[in-house]
């Protein structure tokens, strides 16, 4: 393959991963997130934990293995990303520690002061990774300040650079992912819990709609005033964006309906449309320099060589279908509503 | 301090507590796999008690190597921009397929061997279990092989047009001798530290008489399997000596506090240096003994070939990189590599001794086995921080050897506020995982194996009341 078609290829295959991530561990930090204020009973709250208890650490790896297939494809990208969005980075990491400890032992001890600290932990912690993720994604599509050599500068560092992500579109970016995710779990646990708790669900999931739709309409009209896509597209996303808009205004018909199962596909289509947008935008830039146009990263300027990504993509072509072949069929094992039975609970 | 010195002072922190956890999950998954396959085989209830009660251990540590690698993936880009830029045309490679190999598998896996008991089919359970353990040592492998490249890098060539190291050879990175022989001697260092835990727990249980047939059976299964593995470590330790003699000499000779260029060379038993560690103040050796050459035959296995000295070979090193500091920390590379040694061979001597005096039938009265709880914990946990400590101060200043210094790797927009930040941060959090995962390690431990009998502590009677 020439090098241009590689590099096309791992723009998209990376857009994949990252798309995968947000849809599975939307669900994940949305959850994570409601879990003490949809859980009031401890076995409440171990039923909450155990729907995503046999997959959230799968779900979790589509980030890690973001980050190294970004690294081994574009290691500039990954390079100024990641020292450029420094300690929101650590915050996140902070986060996915706190939450993902958290599973594995809130459960582990009687004690009930034990218990709700993790269980706080957990909502902390998705609450921190889906606000930040979101921020860090407005900001790559408003553009950070990169300079020639393709470093993220900051007369003051990092930490002021943080304080830069948090502009109004920034945050309006996090917020938005917040809201999303919590819209997308509440649908998840419909469609997981049963009894009582099915039914608190979706009364949450009713009134999350909403605020899901105030804050999506908002992001999209920022999007319209604080980047460049009046004057510079990627590649014309045609209907998507609005595909994605029309998904999730259709999903209160299934909420309402009790029909949880489409529900949760409409909030999934919503996020997936919404990132498969914004790698469209983007393309072929990575990352949009706010000083100088000519400064942004690109697929071509911030990639490996050609046998690198030529090697990856044999590697890539033979794993991920094995990886989405099982990571599928543990989410078919384990399909069955939870219940609150303390004799069925695992975490 | 500045910038570089933080972010070198938080890589070792966080790496080396990272990996306080992750070789007893490499070696216990094996253990635990074994347990439930015998289970499967005979239907004996000890062996399913044996696979809960060390599988219940297992996934405790599991949680914290896996939120702590995380963190270990993010920071090349976050602390070593420069270094991210030079290397990862080659370093990111192995480090995405270790990603989409392994930690897919182990943490999938993981799931399905957690909450799969009597939902899915033993058969499947079963399986899960030995696709997790072997998901980590896959795991493992990857990273060494990355590892492996910077302290002996293959297969690139320098493009003089972009100014980064650039992947020709794959075959010759994943076939690197050096990221091999660190595979060997860490996968069985794992399983050497996880037949130490089982010996330590197991000889606390049975002092006290406690789960007495349990117990041994765990006892001299670890025994064995502790006495194989600190063989195998050795031997992959001295393969390691002498790859490292011929291809970071420096680092060889830093290690032996081999001063002056020698033939043959002289083994050091103990050398007192002064804190610069570029001179020596007192020094013990073989050849006082009447036994002289015994560095060059760990150099070469012979008695007579030539050492090099560090002060030969900074004057090398100055020749051909310009002037600079090419010796590394003395003091650290010359006391970590006797500790890891001389633990190692503890290590070996007492699970020869366990072994051996598990033959009586009745050594749970035996008096030395009181002392076993203590000593046997700490000895692998030592050598094995010890050992990477030396391996990778070893190679300083090089961040890859002899192609970028550790200086010119580090992110240019981080400062010290930055770096203060995460660094108590990191420090902060970890500290309190260490805390929960020691307090969770100690009751499960105590409790026994009926209380891992049950999926949750909320039905598990031994626990009921120990909890608080």
């Amino acid at each position: 393959m020439s090098y241009e078609t590689l590099q096309i290829l791992w723009f998209i295959l990376i857009a994949i991963l990252w798309i995968g991530f947000f849809f599975l561990e939307g669900f994940d930090f949305g959850v994570g997130m409601l879990l003490p204020f949809l859980g009031k009973k401890d076995e409440e709250r171990r039923a909450i934990i155990n729907t995503i208890g046999p997959t959230w650490d799968g779900n979790e790896v589509w980030l890690l293995t973001a980050g190294g297939a970004t690294f081994a494809a574009f290691p500039h990208w990954y390079a100024t990303m990641f020292s450029g969005f420094y300690i929101a980075l650590f915050l996140l990491l902070v986060g996915l520690i706190l939450r993902g400890i958290s599973f594995e032992y809130r459960s582990k001890d009687r004690e009930p002061r034990w218990r709700n600290r993790f269980d706080w932990m957990i909502a902390v912690g998705s609450f921190l990774a889906a606000l930040l993720l979101g921020a860090a994604f407005a900001n790559l599509a408003r553009g950070v300040p990169i300079d020639a050599d393709m470093n993220y500068v900051s007369p003051n560092g990092g930490v002021v650079a943080t304080l830069n992500l948090l502009n109004p579109y920034g945050l309006i970016g996090g917020l938005t992912t917040v809201v999303v995710f919590l819209l997308h779990g509440a649908n998840f646990l419909g469609l997981k819990l049963e009894g009582e708790m099915r039914e608190r669900a979706i009364a949450l999931s009713k009134k999350l709609y909403i605020a899901a739709v105030v804050v999506t309409t908002l992001l999209l009209v920022a999007t319209y005033f604080y980047t460049d896509i009046r004057t510079k597209l990627g590649i014309n996303p045609g209907i998507t964006p609005i595909a994605s808009f029309a998904a999730l205004l259709v999903t209160i018909y299934f909420i309402n309906r009790k029909m949880e199962g489409w529900a949760f596909i409409m909030t999934s289509l919503h996020i997936v449309l919404t990132q498969v947008t914004f790698f469209t935008l983007m393309f072929p830039r990575v990352m949009i320099s706010s000083l100088n146009p000519d400064w942004s990263l690109t697929i071509y300027n911030a990639s490996s060589s050609q046998y690198t990504l030529t090697v990856m993509s044999v590697v890539a072509l033979i794993f991920v279908p094995i990886v989405l072949a099982y990571q599928g069929w543990t989410y078919y094992m384990f399909r069955k509503r939870v219940s609150t039975d303390k004799k069925t609970l695992v975490y | 301090m500045d910038p570089i010195t933080l972010s070198r002072l938080q890589f070792a922190l966080t790496t080396i507590y990272h990996w306080l956890f992750v070789p007893l999950t490499l070696g216990l998954g094996w253990f635990v796999a074994f347990m439930q396959t015998r289970y499967y085989q005979t239907r004996d209830e000890t062996w399913r008690k044996m696979t809960k009660f060390w599988g219940k251990l297992f996934l405790i540590n599991f949680a914290i190597g896996v939120v702590t690698g995380i963190v270990q993936e993010f920071q090349f880009g976050m602390n070593w921009s420069e270094y991210s830029r030079y290397v990862g045309d080659i370093f990111g490679a192995p480090l995405a397929i270790e990603a989409l190999l392994a930690f897919f598998m182990e943490s999938t896996f993981l799931g399905v061997w957690i909450f799969g008991e009597g939902r899915i089919p033993e058969k499947v359970h079963l399986a899960s279990i030995w696709l997790v353990a072997i998901g980590s040592n896959l795991s493992a492998l990857w990273i060494l092989l990355a590892n492996g490249w910077m302290q002996h890098p293959v297969g690139y060539v320098i493009n003089e047009a972009n100014g980064r190291a650039e992947l020709v050879d794959f075959f010759a990175l994943i076939g690197n001798t050096k990221g091999w022989i660190f595979f060997w001697h860490t996968i069985s260092d794992g399983l050497a530290m996880a037949a130490f835990l089982i010996l330590a727990v197991s000889a606390w249980h049975l002092v006290r008489k406690q789960n007495v047939d349990f117990f041994k059976r765990s006892f001299q299964m670890a025994a064995l399997v502790g006495l194989i593995a600190s063989v195998m470590v050795f031997l992959g330790g001295h393969t390691m000596g002498q790859f490292m003699f011929e291809n970071q000499p420096m680092k060889f000779s830093a290690i032996e506090a081999h001063w002056e260029t020698s033939a043959p060379a002289d083994f050091s038993i103990i050398t007192i240096g002064d804190l610069t560690g570029k001179r020596e103040i007192w020094s013990f050796r073989t050849s006082q003994i009447g036994i002289p050459g015994v560095l060059s035959f760990l150099a070469c296995n012979n008695f007579d070939c030539e050492v090099k000295g560090v002060y030969d070979l900074q004057a090398e090193a100055e020749a051909a990189y310009g002037p600079g500091d090419y010796i590394p920390l003395m003091v650290v590379t010359y006391w970590t590599f006797r500790i890891m040694m001389t633990f190692g061979f503890i290590m070996m001597g007492a699970s020869a001794f366990f072994l051996w005096a598990t033959r009586k039938k009745d050594y749970e009265n035996a008096k030395w086995l009181k002392l076993v709880p203590f000593g046997a914990l700490a000895l692998p946990y030592l050598a094995n921080a010890s050992g990477w400590i030396l391996t990778e101060m070893g190679r300083q200043p090089w961040i890859v050897y002899g192609l970028l210094k550790v200086q010119d790797a580090v992110s240019p927009n981080l400062t010290t506020l930055d770096l203060l930040i995460s660094l108590i941060g990191y420090t902060a959090v970890y500290g309190s995982l260490a805390f929960a995962m020691v307090y969770l390690m100690l009751k499960y431990a105590k409790a026994g194996p009926d209380a891992a009998m049950h999926e949750s502590v909320d039905v598990a009677p031994a626990l009921v009341g120990a909890d608080d």
